[in-house]
Order: structure tokens, then C-alpha cells, then sequence
């Protein structure tokens, strides 16, 4: 893979893509001083309104901006429509296993997956055994990362089953893109993502406890010092449903009830954007202030839903990632549409020695990190980095995972010294109840930093507004 | 709507309505401050303001000396100072941006960008330069944020306990600081000529200098300011009206625990209802005002019981 990797704006040689030719023409015609000005009219208004993040490690309550980038990432239709079948079978398939591995677990008799990386994985969890959820749905709302690289073919990175977040970025950077530049939107036909929040009520309604036919859908949040708290009250206020943490709900007779000023009123749904260890202090982490104690048995009972269910990071780990396109066949008997991107395993002796051999060239994964922490990004690492590191993977090898260091895509995105191009993914956001659904586009994330791979807002990275082009 | 959501919204509206009355009590105090008098009374008016507030002892750990220049930076933007415009307006960003998503977007703009432009104050060019235009900025911003609140937001409960929280605040506060001029007015019987222009002053703080002009076309009478400021059900920051908007609120709020708050309110919205100031003055005005206080303090402790600490 060539190191430049894929430019979604410029074909090799330089020729305009025919997607982006009436962008290129406007952009031709706009001012610098116009796209500054414009830059910092979004900065003004993305911290009038408060759409900040949380740093963790940094002084309590510090909110940052999340770099808001002028220039759009464009997808062609054909090109999305591809993606959208790719993301559909692969989370139909990542319920499946869910819904396997905690009632009859085939596919571990089948040996199709080690039992052992499953059953003895942290995020496996036995009290899980057995449950029914509605429709049989784990995983409501997933975030899966995608890179485009070599020539521009599609990779997933990660499928984010837990609570994973960005989708108000997603309808923010669109909002201020029709308000900074309403003229694009009249030469463009670009696909509406706003209407995500409609999209995702009506998805946590249709997985209600049966027999519920009026559910009450709360959203339920670790708080306002969590890093996605800005997220947590766009989305329960665009929904209409109320923003609760834990101390706001209580079990009494195996339901759910949240303490109004008019007395207990019963909970059906809860879209918890907590992590499963602090849910129930009486079953997970008894130090946690966040949860509800009682609430595991509430939901044993049938008696109100999770969204996403409890034991839903066993699919993706990063060390049952590589499994999923063997899940695929297993369970739908199809191909996969989306490709996976090729995984050592570190565990394996084999795997071991060659990832070692090779650790500038490649990229090490705790199994269990996420965020954008504890990696190792072996090309853009000093030797002095690389040997730290090789070490920690002495000590435990089965903690890590490596893969190739993928030359990303990039995109045309206005820095400092101008336009240049800059690395990105892209984070569609897959809705699964009653039936599977997503807005075209998602959240695209970039890299700021020249030649940055990484492109997590923990890490300095931006996003910019993702546009699908409607036929 | 939540319990504490409730209680994040009432106490938002409390402290911002705080943050406004303090730069109205800082400002008239200050005005008065220009009026001749000895240092020695005057600095003891500063003294009166710090013991309103039960702020002595925490004044005089970091500051020391009681004067103009320490009192206002302790009062104005003193982080540590919990009762500080600077904390007030801190702790209402706080309380609103725990509920930001009850909010209408507007409403929550206003109070984050009071925050936003409050940090970005020079204290230092304030205090050096006049305060004045500081408690103007410090008023506008409560004016706006309650202009949004009522001009965008749906009338539900979340509005009714954000009006909730702004009376009691707003009753305690009016109460406080007629107590404090009336406490000043009495020790200083000998400088009768300065008596027009602190009645005028604290009329002007709570923006009834215009209002007592056309309501009484008169010379300004103490015993008619206490009643434009104590029985006028049309004067908006009256002890009436307070008391009035609270019933009004309490009963579109009731639940199954709050009968008794609700009575008490009633009790004290008939005292002012139907009373006199001859009645007044004659139980010491005094005496009414910290009646007053203490009911109002009931009050709000009745609302947190009945409303705010979940069951």
C-alpha cells in the first residue's frame, strides 16, 4: 500500500473525482479570507452553543472544541449504497452472535471461533446467559469505523457495539455547513441526516418490553463531566425524552421507575450511554455512583430494555474482530461485503514473532483499549517509542493485536497553511431493532496533524460534515 | 419532569436572579458611597452590606480591613467568595448546563455566553474604573436571560419551577436590601439630608425610582417607599407580588406532598394581601422584614422537601 494513500477529492495524476467537480468549482471561486472568516464564525458558534468535549487527564471540567473543518467529505451514491449493504449485513451478523453465544453458542460448537477467546473474554457476560431482549437485538445502535485505503477499497476498523458516540458532531457539523455556506446546498443534492434522533426513538420504541404500548424512553448518562455529555442532552432533548443519571432512577418490584416531581413514573426503555460495569452496583462494580442497584434484575425480569443490551463488547473485541468475516458465512451464508482489515494475533506464537520483527512498519492494539489510547503507530514512532512498547508486548502478549499500517484516505481540508490534504475515516451510525436502518453519511473524522494517522478528538483530530450525494 | 431536574432549573434561576440583585444592592450601596459622609459611616455601611450577607467572617480571613475598594472586589469577583456575583453566575452556568437539554437552545446560549463574557471581564479595569457599567452588564444579562426564558420556552413545569426559584430569590432579596437601608437610615439620624438620596438610591436599585414617582406624585416618604416596595401587587419586585407569583406557582406544580408549602405561601401572601403599612411600621419595620425573610426561607426549604429531593 502506497504510503500517499487515497485521495477522495483528486484521482492519481491529479484529475478532479466527477463528485467533487461542482465543490472544486466553488472553492475555486471562494476567497481564503472568506473560508477564515467563515472558520471562525463556526468556532464562535460551536462554543456559543457548548458542543465541546470533555479531556480526560486534563483539569476537571475542561471542555475543549472539537476542530470544526470547512471543507466537506463528499461520498457518491453508488459508493454508499455499497457501504450501506456492507454495514447492514455485518451488524445483522454481529446480533446473530450475540444472540448465539448467549443462548445455544453454535458457532463455538461449530469451531468456528475458539470457545475459549469467547467465553473467557472480559466483556462475555454469564449473566446473560439465557436472556431473550426484544427482537432479539443486542446491538441498537452501532458505530462502525471505516478507512478507505490502497486504492480506495473500504476497511472496517472497529465495530463500536458499546455505547459508541460522535452522531450529534454528525448533525451539528451539517447544520453549520447549510448555515456557513447555504449555497452549496442548492448546486449539491445532499442526502438530510438530521432526521437521525426521529430514526433512533422510533428504533428504542419498537425494542419496548412486550406489552408496553405507550414506552417511556429515557437516555441515560454518566453525567456532565463525561467526555460525550454534550451529546448525551442534544440527543434526549431532540428525542423529547428525559436525561437521567443513575441517582434519578430507582427498582422497586423488579421495574424501573425515575423520581419526578409528581412521584415515581415507570421507565420501559433506557438508552444507557454507561458502561456495563457500572450499571448495577449490586452485579458490576460496586464502587460505581453511576448505576442503578437492582437494575440487572429489572432487566433479567423482561420488565425494561437496554439499549445497547449488557455484553455486547464480547463482539467487538479486538480479538473476536477477526472472526467476523467467518460469522458472516456462518450465520447468513453470504460473503462479506466489507473487508476486514488482516489481523495478527498476538497471542499466537507466530503472530508474535512477525509482529515483532516488523514493529515500525505496523500498528499494536491493546485488545481491550479504545479511544485512540495505549496504540502504538509503529512508522510515526521514535525507536526509543517502539522498544517502550515492545516490551509491554513481551510481558503480555495476548493483551495486543497488529495490523498494517494503513495508508487512510485522505481529503482536502483547510489547515493553517492552506488547503492540503489530511487523513480521515468515517463513522456510519447502524440502527437495528424491528428492522435495520441508518442516514446516509455518518461522521467523518480527520486528522489535523500533517501525516497523522490517528483521528480521534482525544488526539487532536477534527471532523468535518460527510455528505452523500443523492442521485 | 425529574426531581432534579427540577431542582438544577430552580436553583439556576435563583442564583442568576442573585447575581442580578447583588450588582442592583452593590450598586445602590455604592452611589451612596459618593453621597458626603464621614469615612467612618460609610466604611460601617459596607460593614452592614458584609453582615446581610453573614459574609464577615469569610471577608475577613483574605481581605481585613472593611472598605470600598475591598468589599467590592470581594463582592464582585472573588472566585473564593461563594456569594460573589463572579460565583453566582458560576454556579447558575453550572445548574443550567446539567439540564442544558430541558432547555430551548436559546435559553441555554444566553446563560453559557453570560458565562463565556464574564470570564472574559478585566476586574482589574473595573474595579480601577467604576463598577457602575459592570452592574448594568451585570442586570442586561439577567434581563436577557429571562427575556429568552419566557419568550422561547413552553409553559410546562420546567418553567414554572425556573419562576419559582427567581421570586423566592427575588422576595428574599428585595427584603434584604430594604432591611439594610432601613438598618443604615436609623443609625444615621443626624445626616437627615443625605435621607432623599438614599431612598432615591434604593429605589433606583430596584428600578422604582420612575414607578414611586407616578405612582405617588409626591416628595419621597419613607413610609410610602416601604409600601410601594412591601404591599404594591403591581410593583413587579414588591414583597406582594413575590408572594403572589409563588402561590401562583406552587399550585401549578402541586403534588400529593406539597399542601402544606402551598398553605404557607397562602399565609403569607394574605399578611401582604390585605396589610397595611400603618399595620407595618407599627410591628417595626424591621421586625416585618425578618418575619418575612424567615417565611420565605420555610418556603424554600418546604419546595426542596416537597419537589426536589426525590422520594
Amino acid at each position: 500500500m502506497s504510503t500517499d494513500g487515497y485521495n477522495e477529492m483528486y484521482a492519481n495524476g491529479g484529475a478532479l473525482r466527477p463528485h467533487y467537480e461542482a465543490f472544486a468549482e466553488w472553492l475555486a471561486n471562494t476567497p481564503v479570507e472568506r473560508l477564515v472568516r467563515k472558520r471562525a464564525e463556526a468556532d464562535t458558534a460551536f462554543r456559543r452553543v457548548g458542543i465541546t468535549f470533555a479531556v480526560y487527564g486534563e483539569e476537571a471540567g475542561t471542555e475543549r472544541l472539537i476542530p470544526f473543518d470547512v471543507i466537506p467529505r463528499i461520498i457518491p451514491a453508488a459508493e454508499w449504497q455499497a457501504l450501506e449493504a456492507g454495514l447492514h449485513q455485518r451488524v445483522r451478523t454481529l446480533n446473530a452472535f450475540l444472540h448465539d453465544i448467549y443462548h445455544d453458542q453454535e458457532i463455538l460448537r461449530a469451531g468456528r471461533i475458539p470457545a475459549d477467546q469467547v467465553l473467557n473474554n472480559a466483556q462475555f457476560r454469564k449473566e446473560m446467559m439465557g436472556i431473550d431482549v426484544p427482537a432479539g437485538i443486542y446491538a441498537h445502535i452501532a458505530g462502525v469505523d471505516i478507512v478507505r485505503a490502497g486504492a480506495g477499497e473500504s476497511y472496517v476498523l472497529e465495530d463500536n457495539l458499546r455505547v459508541p458516540s460522535g452522531v450529534s458532531y454528525m448533525i451539528e457539523d451539517r447544520k453549520m455547513m447549510m448555515r456557513l455556506f447555504p449555497e452549496l446546498f442548492s448546486r449539491h443534492m445532499i442526502a438530510p441526516v438530521q432526521h437521525y434522533p426521529d430514526m433512533l426513538l422510533e428504533n428504542l420504541r419498537t425494542v419496548a418490553p412486550k406489552g408496553v404500548a405507550n414506552p417511556t424512553v429515557v437516555l441515560l448518562t454518566p453525567g456532565a463531566y463525561n467526555s460525550a455529555y454534550f451529546e448525551h442532552t442534544f440527543l434526549a432533548q431532540q428525542m423529547g425524552i428525559e436525561l437521567v443519571e443513575g441517582r434519578d432512577l430507582f427498582v422497586s418490584n423488579e421495574q424501573v421507575f425515575m423520581r419526578t416531581t409528581q412521584g415515581p413514573r415507570q421507565v420501559d426503555v433506557i438508552y444507557r450511554r454507561i458502561d456495563d460495569d457500572f450499571l448495577d452496583p449490586l452485579v458490576f462494580n460496586r464502587d460505581s455512583m453511576l448505576g442503578v442497584p437492582g437494575l440487572l434484575a429489572a432487566y433479567r425480569a423482561g420488565h425494561v430494555t437496554l439499549a445497547n443490551a449488557i455484553g455486547t463488547g464480547v463482539a467487538d473485541d479486538k480479538s473476536i474482530y477477526p472472526y467476523v468475516p467467518e460469522m458472516i458465512r456462518f450465520y447468513l451464508g453470504e460473503e462479506p461485503l466489507l473487508n476486514n482489515v488482516p489481523t495478527w494475533m498476538l497471542r499466537k506464537p507466530d503472530d508474535l514473532r512477525y509482529v515483532l520483527d516488523h514493529l515500525s512498519e505496523l500498528v499494536v492494539k491493546e485488545v481491550h483499549g479504545a479511544g485512540g489510547y495505549g496504540m502504538l503507530v509503529g512508522p510515526a514512532s521514535t525507536r526509543a517509542e517502539i522498544e517502550a512498547f515492545r516490551a509491554r508486548i513481551v510481558a503480555t502478549p495476548e493483551k495486543y493485536i497488529a495490523q498494517p499500517t494503513l495508508a487512510l484516505s485522505s481529503c482536502p481540508t483547510f489547515v493553517e497553511t492552506g488547503i492540503a490534504p489530511r487523513h480521515i475515516d468515517l463513522r456510519p451510525f447502524v440502527l437495528s431493532g424491528k428492522r435495520v436502518g441508518m442516514v446516509p453519511g455518518g461522521l467523518t473524522r480527520v486528522a489535523l496533524r500533517e501525516g497523522s494517522l490517528v483521528v480521534n478528538s482525544s488526539q487532536g483530530g477534527g471532523t468535518k460534515d460527510t455528505w452523500v450525494l443523492e442521485n | 419532569m425529574l426531581s432534579r431536574t427540577a431542582d438544577h432549573l430552580y436553583w439556576m434561576a435563583r442564583y442568576t436572579e442573585r447575581a442580578e440583585n447583588l450588582a442592583r444592592l452593590l450598586d445602590v450601596s455604592y452611589q451612596m458611597s459618593l453621597v458626603p459622609q464621614s469615612l467612618a459611616s460609610q466604611n460601617e455601611n459596607w460593614r452592614a452590606l458584609l453582615a446581610l450577607n453573614s459574609l464577615e467572617d469569610a471577608f475577613a480571613v483574605s481581605y481585613g480591613e472593611v472598605n470600598v475598594e475591598n468589599v467590592l472586589r470581594f463582592m464582585v469577583c472573588d472566585p473564593a467568595n461563594p456569594s460573589s456575583i463572579y460565583s453566582c453566575l458560576r454556579v447558575a452556568r453550572e445548574n443550567a448546563h446539567a439540564v442544558r437539554g430541558t432547555m430551548t437552545a436559546e435559553m441555554w446560549e444566553s446563560v453559557n455566553a453570560t458565562w463565556i463574557e464574564l470570564r472574559q471581564q478585566d476586574f482589574e479595569h473595573i474595579l480601577a474604573r467604576g463598577v457602575s457599567e459592570f452592574f448594568d452588564w451585570v442586570k442586561l444579562r439577567s434581563a436577557v436571560i429571562r427575556g429568552v426564558t419566557f419568550g422561547t420556552m413552553l409553559k410546562d413545569d420546567a418553567l414554572h419551577f425556573i419562576r419559582l426559584g427567581g421570586l423566592i430569590e427575588r422576595g428574599d432579596n428585595t427584603a434584604r436590601t430594604l432591611d439594610m437601608q432601613y438598618h443604615i437610615l436609623r443609625q444615621n439620624d443626624d445626616e437627615g439630608a443625605s435621607d432623599f438620596y438614599r431612598w432615591g438610591s434604593l429605589l433606583r436599585s430596584l428600578s422604582a425610582f420612575q414607578v414611586y414617582r407616578k405612582v405617588y406624585r409626591d416628595a419621597i416618604v419613607p413610609a410610602r417607599v416601604a409600601e410601594l416596595l412591601i404591599l404594591r401587587m403591581d410593583m413587579p419586585r414588591s414583597l406582594h407580588a413575590c408572594a403572589d407569583g409563588i402561590v401562583r406557582m406552587l399550585q401549578l406544580i402541586a403534588n400529593d406532598s406539597s399542601a402544606e408549602t402551598e398553605r404557607l405561601a397562602g399565609v403569607l401572601h394574605a399578611r401582604l394581601h390585605f396589610g397595611r403599612i400603618e399595620e407595618v411600621l407599627a410591628e417595626g419595620l424591621h421586625e416585618y422584614l425578618t418575619d418575612y425573610m424567615d417565611r420565605i426561607y420555610e418556603l424554600g426549604e418546604g419546595i426542596s422537601r416537597d419537589f426536589l429531593i426525590a422520594s
